[in-house]
């Protein structure tokens, strides 16, 4: 067995036991990369040099004796829209292509305050807007259960270089499910926390309401601790909530009993594959069968997610991504006669198609004469969902699901179309939108050998009880 | 309904360039994306309140204290054409 | 036909705290290109705003000042166009939520006072500065104003002339120097101001359609500016055309303005609620705190001196126009010299020095302390006017005692009679054509027989005296 093959806390283990070392285990990532990631694309950059220099540093520190952070000498792979100093941070957008930031997020702090070490940046969706990494403006990631096959997305090439074993784990970042969905479809652990645990500092916005970087692992443990590393309040995003956070690895304890599963009957309707359903409410009758008690209800507004969603997130993005106007950074028109044609021709070569939909999309809902109609409604409606998950949340401990409505489906299949697409996001984008916490694991596959995931939902703040549920599934 | 006059306003807005034929592509996917988002205009949300913010929180503020600012290199270095320590973009009559 | 305008201003203030509304670099004035700049101040991928407390604080004694209702609830909007000068594409700015409204502020135009509605202030970001190339045909971008505070006061079309709109401004300003929110330099920007003009025929009560005016940057630039476009509008209206709504810029060089943009380019801001920013939420003891530590207003100042130190219309109004003209007022009147006679220094003697040094009472190199001095000692009669003036220039430039200046040039008063007395007596005798006029009845003739004296004495005779032994010494001839 390889090295990269193993999860964060078995390597962790192993280096303090000082059966292994840091260098490599980072060296064994990358033969994995080398290996591999020709096939699946799920880089955008590489950090090899950096990252052996650090391996060794903090080698030297576990030979010292040091008591290290959990996360010590961990190879680490970032979604890359999410900004780290000196290493470009492109979106997989042509428009921030050679984008260096002079600053790091508040999570790349903190894992470089554990010792984490970044391997590469990891392609996503344009702007991390779409289900399947095929937004990119580099490259297509394909699935390492099939290289036929999309690995979901936005966060596609983190999911995919946690699945192929290119790195130990991975950040995303979730809008509507870009952590969850693309975890289901590699047949990895991916958590959406509440909105407000993780900063989203230095998280180039798409919808700053909705937004929330989270872990995309090999088990839950690992989801637990690197969970653990990037949640805690922030002074430089206000949107950060002050609270004591427990040690999440404390969840991670066997037993079940008494829990209460709501499973809404809107999560298990036309629009899921049926397979894919059979398999969770297989999955749900062990739970069951562990001393969980389950019951069917409905959250009716549920059906209306996807609408609220896409008027917002749209709406929030068309203002977010206003300032790639080729003045200040990023991609510039190569020629344009006067300001007003530099920025529309920035902005329309610099821009994908789907990027370009929506922001059209979001400006269009904030125009004049439609602002109330769709974007104050969907506000509303908003308030609509929230009250009905906290009324499910006064029943039930957790709310249960797939997490995606298929299992991958091939590259192409959906690229035409972007509503069909869009649908893909059904059973996760109402997590965004009511801000609660939500974890997909892998639960098996289906007929084709494709993973399927389930999704588990929490009351907000309580990633603890998420957590444990998965760890016992 | 979306019409070409919708669009052509919208993309004005936002400062992006359509040509005709990626306005042809965009107005049928634009109407049937606009035709969905407005499914929500069958639910009932009198007497509802907007929620502007998820989180229960407000009044969050920093301390007035001078932090030392950035160099200007830093400022700029990913600046497309700069000259005398200054973005430069095409003149701006007024 | 005759026509009365109808006026409302937007005023921006730039607000003195130490650093930015949402970063923590500073607001200083005048840096290096791009030198007070972070990657939040400069919109850079990924960065957050977080709010300034003292923003807040500032924007809500603004509003106390002027009378306004202060929020409970307050939030933040973006405001949606694109412009090199504006990094994130949209400005923070407040929408449907500000943090202050319906208040009002008197003023004084000919003599009749006039009550102009406050419809709100509420708080945004400053736009950076664009410069032109003096090499090529570009314009640069210097950002170090990104994100500088301002405030935003929108009146209520509540002027009808040029000079109100003025008036206002003054006063605005000098409220908000009193409240030490902002220092209101113009020739800093940090106060600018738009116009709204319309006419309508005298009498009606139904506005015409308005225009905006912007990029004006003094108080007589505005007053210019208004006029003019009173003008235009009469000149259009009296043509048989029509005002169409649209934004004019004023072009101060040429003292005419042109228009910007038309009602058909009107800008489509998509205002919304910044999901970055939290709500502000303000209660009672808050709002109170802030009311309570407000310092004595200008209107407030007016009234007292005039109550209690019965100082004429014409000195308080100059007096309180400054705040730090006023302090200095206080302070000389509180170390117990006579208000009138402080008043009449200040507006006197100190205030031309000021003008011809072009300082500020700050930068007055006389404390009020030694000013209560001199004043004593004219009052005790050790010196006279005239040797006062004397001590002044000393003052001026010397750091000694008002007592010292005194001794050292001989400058004390003499008030001994009999010495006087022989002055006098030379005097009539080498005046014998004065003496003649008096005896005619030109009793101004007095007055030249004192200044003779008092050249005598070379200032230091007591004037009171020299006139009573004068008119004496004339009457017993």
């Amino acid at each position: 067995m390889e090295l990269c093959e193993l999860t964060a806390h078995e390597l962790g283990k192993m280096l303090r036991n000082k059966e292994i070392t840091v260098p490599q285990i980072v060296e064994s990532v990358y033969k994995s990369i080398e290996l591999k990631d020709n096939d699946i694309k799920a880089y955008i950059s590489l950090q090899k040099e950096e990252a052996l220099k650090e391996a060794a540093e903090m080698q030297k520190r576990f030979d010292a004796g040091e008591d290290l952070p959990p996360l010590a000498g961990i190879p680490i792979t970032i979604k890359d829209n999410i900004c780290t100093k000196g290493i470009k941070t492109t979106c997989a957008s042509k428009m921030l292509q050679d984008f260096v930031p002079p600053y790091d997020a508040t999570v790349i702090e903190k894992l470089k305050a554990q010792g984490a070490i970044i391997v590469g940046k990891s392609n996503l969706d344009e702007f991390a807007m779409g289900g399947s990494t095929e937004n990119s403006a580099f490259m297509k990631t394909r699935n390492p259960h099939n290289l036929e096959c999309v690995p979901g997305g936005s966060s596609g090439g983190s999911a995919a270089s946690v699945a192929a074993n290119e790195t130990i784990l991975a950040l995303g970042s979730d809008t509507g499910g870009s952590i969850r969905q693309p975890a289901s479809l590699c047949g990895v652990v991916g958590l959406k926390p509440t909105y407000g645990t993780v900063s989203r500092f230095g998280l180039v916005a798409f919808a700053s309401s909705l937004d929330q970087i989270g872990p995309i692992t090999k088990d839950v443990e690992d989801a637990a601790i690197l969970f653990n590393a990037i949640c805690g309040h922030d002074e430089h995003d206000a949107t950060s909530v002050s609270m004591e956070h427990p040690d999440y690895t404390k969840a991670l304890e066997k037993g079940i009993s008494g829990l209460k599963i709501g499973l809404p009957k809107e999560f298990f309707g036309e629009g899921i594959n049926s397979e894919v359903k059979e398999i969770v409410l297989k999955k749900v009758e062990e739970l069951k069968a562990k001393g969980a008690t389950v019951e069917e209800f409905s959250i009716p507004s549920i059906d209306y997610a996807l609408s609220i969603y896409y008027i917002l997130a749209s709406a929030e993005a068309s203002s977010n991504l206003s300032r790639y106007d080729g003045v200040k950074y990023g991609y510039r028109t190569e020629s344009a006669d006067g300001l007003n044609e530099l920025y529309e021709k920035t902005r329309s070569e610099g821009f994908g198609p789907e990027v370009k939909r929506r922001i059209m999309l979001g400006t269009y809902v904030l125009s004049s004469g439609y602002y109330d109609a769709y974007y104050k409604k969907a506000l509303k409606a908003r308030t609509l969902i929230r009250q009905e998950f906290d009324k499910a949340f006064t029943k039930y401990d957790v709310i249960i699901g797939p997490t995606s409505p298929t299992t991958a489906f091939k590259i192409g299949e959906k690229s035409e179309n972007p509503l069909e697409m869009y649908l893909s996001d059904v059973c996760t984008v109402p997590v965004n939108i009511a801000g609660i916490p939500a974890i997909s694991v892998p639960i098996g596959t289906d007929s084709k050998n494709l993973p399927v995931g389930m999704q588990i939902i929490g009351k907000a703040f309580d990633e603890m009880t998420i957590l444990k549920v998965a760890y016992n599934v | 309904m979306v019409e070409t006059k919708d669009i052509e306003y919208v993309a004005k807005l936002a400062k992006l360039k359509l040509n005709d034929s990626d306005k042809e592509k965009l107005i049928p996917q634009m109407a049937d994306i606009i035709n969905f988002a407005n499914r929500i205009s069958e639910l009932n949300t009198e007497g509802i309140e907007e929620t502007n913010h998820i989180l229960n929180m407000s009044n969050v503020f920093r301390e007035d204290e001078v932090k030392t600012s950035y160099k200007r290199d830093d400022i700029l270095m990913n600046a497309p054409q700069k000259e005398a320590g200054c973005i430069i973009v095409p003149g701006v009559n007024n | 036909m005759e026509y009365e305008s109808v006026i409302g201003l937007e005023i921006h203030a730039e607000l003195s705290t130490k650093t930015k509304i949402f970063c923590s670099c500073t607001t200083e004035f005048g840096g290096d290109v791009n030198t007070h700049c972070c990657p939040i101040c400069t919109g850079m991928p990924g960065t957050l705003p977080m709010l300034n407390k003292k923003v807040v604080e500032y924007a809500v004694k603004a509003g106390l000042a002027m009378n306004c209702t202060i929020s409970k609830f307050s939030k933040q909007d973006r405001k949606n166009y694109f412009y090199p000068d504006l990094p994130k594409a949209y400005q923070i700015s407040q929408y449907d939520l500000p943090l202050c409204k319906n208040g009002y502020l008197d003023i004084e135009v000919d003599g009749a006072t006039k009550r102009i509605g406050i419809t709100r202030i509420h708080i945004e970001e400053d736009a950076g500065k664009l410069l032109h190339n003096a090499w090529g045909n570009g314009t640069l971008v210097d950002m170090n104003r990104c994100g500088v505070p301002l405030i935003e006061i929108v009146t209520e079309p509540d002027m009808r002339s040029a000079k109100e709109a003025h008036a206002l401004l003054e006063k605005i300003k000098t409220i908000l120097q009193y409240i030490d929110v902002s220092d209101c330099k113009m020739q800093e920007g940090s106060l600018r101001c738009d116009v709204n003009v319309s006419i309508m025929p005298k009498g009606s009560t139904t506005f015409g359609q308005r225009t905006e005016m912007k990029n004006l940057n003094s108080f007589s630039a505005t007053e210019k500016a208004i006029n003019f476009e009173i003008e235009r509008q009469k000149e259009v209206v009296e043509a048989g055309g029509k005002i169409t709504q649209e934004t004019r810029r004023w072009d101060d060089e040429t003292s005419s303005s042109y228009s910007m943009r038309s009602k058909e380019n009107a800008q489509d801001y998509r205002y919304f609620p910044e999901p970055d920013l939290l709500p502000i939420v303000l209660d009672d003891e808050y709002i109170e705190g802030i009311r309570t530590s407000l310092p004595e207003l200008p209107d407030k100042k007016y009234a007292r001196y005039i109550e209690s130190y019965k100082l004429p219309e014409y000195d308080a109004n100059l007096l309180t126009a400054s705040k730090d003209l006023s302090e200095y007022f206080d302070k000389a009147v509180n170390l117990g010299a006579t208000p009138k006679a402080v008043s009449n220094w200040i507006l006197g003697d100190i205030s031309k020095v000021l003008n011809e040094e072009s300082i500020t009472i700050n930068e007055f190199k006389i404390t009020p302390e030694k000013l209560v001095e001199l004043i004593s000692e004219i009052e005790k009669g050790t010196i006279s006017n005239t040797a006062a003036k004397s001590v002044f220039e000393v003052l001026l430039t010397e750091d000694k005692t008002v007592e010292e200046i005194i001794k050292e040039k001989g400058l004390a008063q003499v008030n001994d009679e009999s010495a006087i007395k022989e002055m006098v007596e030379r005097v009539i005798a080498n005046n014998q054509k004065s003496v003649e006029d008096y005896k005619k009845g030109k009793t101004n003739a007095v007055g030249y027989l004192v200044g003779q004296v008092m050249k005598e004495s070379r200032g230091s005779a007591n004037p009171q005296i020299i006139n009573k032994l004068i008119v004496e010494a004339l009457n017993n001839l």
